[in-house]
């Protein structure tokens, strides 16, 4: 039977620098998006995601 | 695989993002609302706080200080109109606030080695929000518009380091339950609050009490929801992405 399928969930197939440059790239882009939206202090991204950042408790002005 | 952690992480903040948006909607951003018409009625107004430290009379007209405030005050910020558009930018960032925490917990995941599936989801859901709401809520709760607060750099700080150290408390539990481990967590969770985060002023505030009270619970209940959402639909679709790979005859190149 060549059909026998992969059964690994994925992540323990990994080798560990797959799982450190999909997980700095997740980060970075993360990150760029969560300071983008809950930090900056732009006044265009401060008052665009002004009550996202009062709903979900970011610090804001 | 880098592909199926982005396409999950991104799904998953997409439909958690909007229903939270949806939730904002209808019991969060009415009270913003409400708390802005009070605005600049106490201690606290949005901008020129260091210029204008005095309250007017009831009854005042308005008026201009000095020079530093007219400069302050005048240019016009862009800010989106309110209605259509302005809960069109607050959806829009709240689905892109998801996409960050999202690929934050999906990076976590990738670098502790731990993943994130649908039996499992729920408890990063659970863990997302005690490290990026409850704890940092715990020293700097939810906040109004016109309510007092420190300095803004301050307590961003503060609240980007609550959420570290709880996080990384909570990832040190997730990795070993040795004994050291739990005093290092407990450690990690109580330090921030031990330094304690930067104090409001003591200054009375013009939002009623009872706005700013519920408007705590609600968006504490509400980020509940969302993480909650977010961890469980993650780990959804990373089962659903990781069981579609998995029919792809062995042998084939993945």
């Amino acid at each position: 039977m060549n059909t026998t399928t992969n059964t690994s969930t994925g992540l323990q197939s990994l080798s560990i620098s797959q799982r450190l440059i999909a997980g700095s790239l997740a980060l970075l882009l993360g990150l760029t998006l969560l300071v983008g939206t809950g930090f900056a202090g732009d006044f265009r991204l401060h008052n665009g995601a002004h009550d996202t950042r009062h709903a979900m408790g970011f610090p804001c002005h | 695989m880098i592909r199926n952690l982005f396409a999950a992480a991104l799904l998953a903040a997409l439909c958690a993002g909007l229903v939270t948006a949806a939730i904002q909607h209808f019991r969060v951003t009415p009270i913003i609302l409400h708390a802005e018409t009070f605005e600049g009625e106490g201690g606290h107004s949005h901008g020129a706080e260091a210029v204008v430290d005095h309250v007017d009379a009831p009854g005042t007209p308005a008026h201009s200080h000095d020079v530093v405030a007219a400069t302050v005050a005048a240019p016009e910020e862009w800010a989106p109109q309110d209605g259509f558009e302005r809960t069109a930018y607050t959806t829009l960032a709240t689905v892109l606030a998801a996409a960050g925490f999202a690929l934050v917990i999906g990076a976590v995941s990738m670098f502790a080695n731990i993943p994130i599936t649908f039996a499992n989801g729920f408890l990063w859901g659970i863990a997302g929000f005690l490290t990026f709401s409850l704890a940092p809520a715990y020293g700097l709760a939810p906040e109004l518009p016109g309510m007092p607060a420190a300095d803004l750099v301050a307590r961003q700080l503060w609240w980007t380091g609550t959420s570290l150290a709880t996080g990384g408390a909570i990832l040190l539990l997730a990795k070993t339950r040795a004994n050291w481990a739990f005093a290092v967590a407990v450690a990690l969770v109580v330090a921030p609050h031990i330094i304690g985060a930067p104090a409001s002023p003591d200054e009375p505030s013009a939002v009623p009490a009872h706005l700013a009270t519920e408007f705590a619970a609600i968006t504490l209940g509400t980020s509940l929801v969302f993480w909650l959402l977010l961890g469980s639909l993650f780990g959804k679709f990373s089962d659903v992405f990781a069981t579609r790979k998995a029919a792809i005859p062995a042998g084939a190149i993945a």
